[in-house]
């Protein structure tokens, strides 16, 4: 217990005033590796702060010095309990994150890309039921007229309609899709019903746009025009889908006995590796929709297109399969 | 609604707590207001720069304000909470820190997530989901906040009270009464004291009236826990009163 609270101040505050300061140096360098007697002495600092704090509980009626003492023993504590290894930066480690952390929860991609192949059999099953669907499915003018003329109006189009726009139509896009991917991502928050709903409803525009075009006979313009961009599009929407899937299963916690708290946590380098990887792999997207899918036959041959998306697509399969194994 | 906490205790494996002060919704609503202020100054200063850079290059220009206004939508709290450990702009002004609920450090990752979700949390407008979430949540987290392990606290002074300022070791004709000091010491509310240490501290800012007053308040506060004879309280302005029984409740004897 403390009887003379002045007396007791002066014989520990040169302990408090080492410990600050050796905290102030921690968190303006947090690259700073402290030496063996630095951290022997952090701790006998920490552990006297503590002790300190303990027998202030026994003095209530000085609030002041005990959030002081508060402040100083949280911010060690910080230091010294924590476990997770420090970020600093490294490039290659940081790449590789992204398809360990994909492989790392390869259930949730299957059912990201599960749901969205269901949207996909729906969109196509709407429009073989009733084509007139098409225009609540495909709102999107581009899309509403014929494949036929569309196919026939791009190929023998003389000049280039993106001419001048190309570039902001580009970072329109990038923006766009990494939204989309973001948002797939954060409505796993609703325990998983948000990212189903977007990937359903991306699927059933895909799968009507598809249906379309194959019924109308043009799959191969449909192919050469999605697959330079769709390729590595479409797979970066569902991987922000299996993050959305990853934190909806963190969420809930099916058969885990650990704390939600615990459960987030663990996936949270995780979620970040993989919208982040997502997004990167958008702006490639949407750099190729804007100045490679929008060119058709004859400025650029199909078979170029296609073997370019097949590449793009065999690349991304590989990255994301075998990147950093160990 | 759940009943809300005003603060967050963390108990060490050594057994000792501290805990964290929380920002309440208001409080995190106007910092909110002083980073969205903040984010329409930058985004008008890329507008500027893209017109100017238009008459070079119009596309091109556009491309750059399209991307940019979307990095500094979604980057600015993550860059600033990672470059000013948990603070933004208008945390900082408000004196909140965004800090680990468990009391760890702040990871890159955290922080990443927390404002990434912001997305969700924005929804349908003004931030009614996060606001929602903040009210109802038990530690005034947001969405973002409880998938990243996030909470917002308010910020601790991280001086130690100077002492000596506020009721310096002279002749205290209040120790001259040991038990009537011990029963002083066992009945002063925590709060009171804190508020006495502030007043005094702060004394000389006050206006002449006012600190006359404000000090007779506290006199008499102390005065009806315990009651001193008139021989230990002759000749002491209310306001050296106060100070004499600041020095009691620390502890001490005459100098």
């Amino acid at each position: 217990m403390i009887i003379d609270l002045p007396r007791f101040v002066m014989a520990e505050r040169p302990y408090w005033n080492e410990m600050h300061t050796l905290l102030g140096k921690l968190e303006s360098e947090p690259e700073r590796r402290l030496s063996l007697e630095e951290i022997e002495r952090l701790h006998y600092l920490y552990e006297r702060c503590s002790s300190d704090l303990s027998r202030l509980d026994t003095f209530s009626t000085e609030p002041q010095l005990r959030a002081f003492l508060e402040s100083l023993v949280s911010r060690a504590y910080s230091e010294i309990h924590e476990t997770r290894a420090r970020k600093r930066i490294q490039w290659k480690k940081l790449v590789l994150s992204f398809p360990r952390a994909f492989r790392r929860h390869l259930g949730a991609f299957r059912l990201s890309v599960g749901v969205t192949l269901l949207g996909c059999a729906f969109g196509w099953f709407a429009l073989r039921v009733d084509a007139r669907n098409k225009a609540v499915l495909l709102p999107f003018s581009h899309l509403m007229i014929p494949p036929a003329e569309r196919v026939a109006q791009e190929e023998s189009a003389k000049q280039d309609r993106l001419q001048g726009v190309k570039a902001s139509f580009a970072a329109e896009l990038m923006t766009h899709n990494a939204q989309v991917t973001v948002f797939a991502m954060a409505s796993g928050l609703t325990y998983g019903v948000g990212t189903l709903i977007l990937l359903f409803y991306n699927g059933v525009i895909l799968g009507a746009v598809t249906t379309d075009y194959v019924t109308g006979g043009q799959s191969l313009f449909l192919a050469g025009w999605l697959l330079p961009h769709g390729s590595i599009e479409i797979p970066a929407i569902l991987l922000g889908g299996q993050a959305g899937f990853i934190l909806a299963g963190a969420l809930i916690g099916w058969g885990d006995r650990t704390p939600r708290v615990q459960r987030l946590r663990a996936v949270a380098s995780d979620l970040v590796a993989i919208v982040v990887g997502a997004s990167v792999m958008l702006i490639w997207a949407g750099t190729v929709e804007a100045f490679v899918s929008q060119y058709h036959q004859p400025v650029l041959p199909y078979s170029l297109k296609i073997g370019f998306g097949l590449c793009e697509l065999a690349a991304l399969v590989f990255f994301l399969g075998w990147a950093g194994r160990e | 609604m759940s009943r809300r906490n005003t603060s967050l205790s963390i108990e060490t494996p050594e057994g000792v707590e501290f805990s964290f002060d929380l920002a309440t919704p208001v409080t995190r609503c106007l910092a909110w207001i002083i980073d969205v202020a903040a984010i329409a100054a930058i985004t008008k200063g890329i507008d500027k720069v893209a017109n100017w850079a238009g008459k070079l290059n119009q596309d091109w220009a556009t491309a750059v304000a399209v991307i940019l206004y979307f990095v500094v939508s979604i980057g600015y709290g993550i860059v600033l909470e990672w470059r000013w450990r948990g603070q933004t702009l208008g945390k900082r002004v408000l004196g909140l820190r965004v800090v680990d609920s468990q009391g760890l450090h702040l990871q890159l990752s955290q922080i990443i997530l927390r404002n990434l979700l912001r997305v969700v949390d924005m929804l349908p407008a003004l931030y009614l989901v996060g606001g929602l979430a903040c009210v109802f949540s038990r530690n005034c987290q947001r969405l973002g906040d409880l998938a990243a392990g996030t909470i917002v606290a308010r910020e601790r002074t991280v001086q130690a009270p100077d002492l000596e300022q506020v009721a310096p070791a002279k002749y205290n004709s209040l120790l001259a009464y040991p038990h009537l000091a011990a029963r002083l010491r066992s009945l002063a509310n925590p709060e009171a004291v804190g508020i006495a240490v502030r007043a005094v501290s702060r004394r000389d800012g006050y206006d002449p009236l006012a600190r006359i007053d404000l000090f007779h308040e506290l006199a008499g506060y102390f005065q009806s826990l315990v009651r001193f004879p008139d021989a230990a309280r002759e000749g002491l302005t209310d306001e050296q009163y106060v100070r004499s029984v600041l020095r009691v409740i620390y502890g001490g004897s005459n100098a």
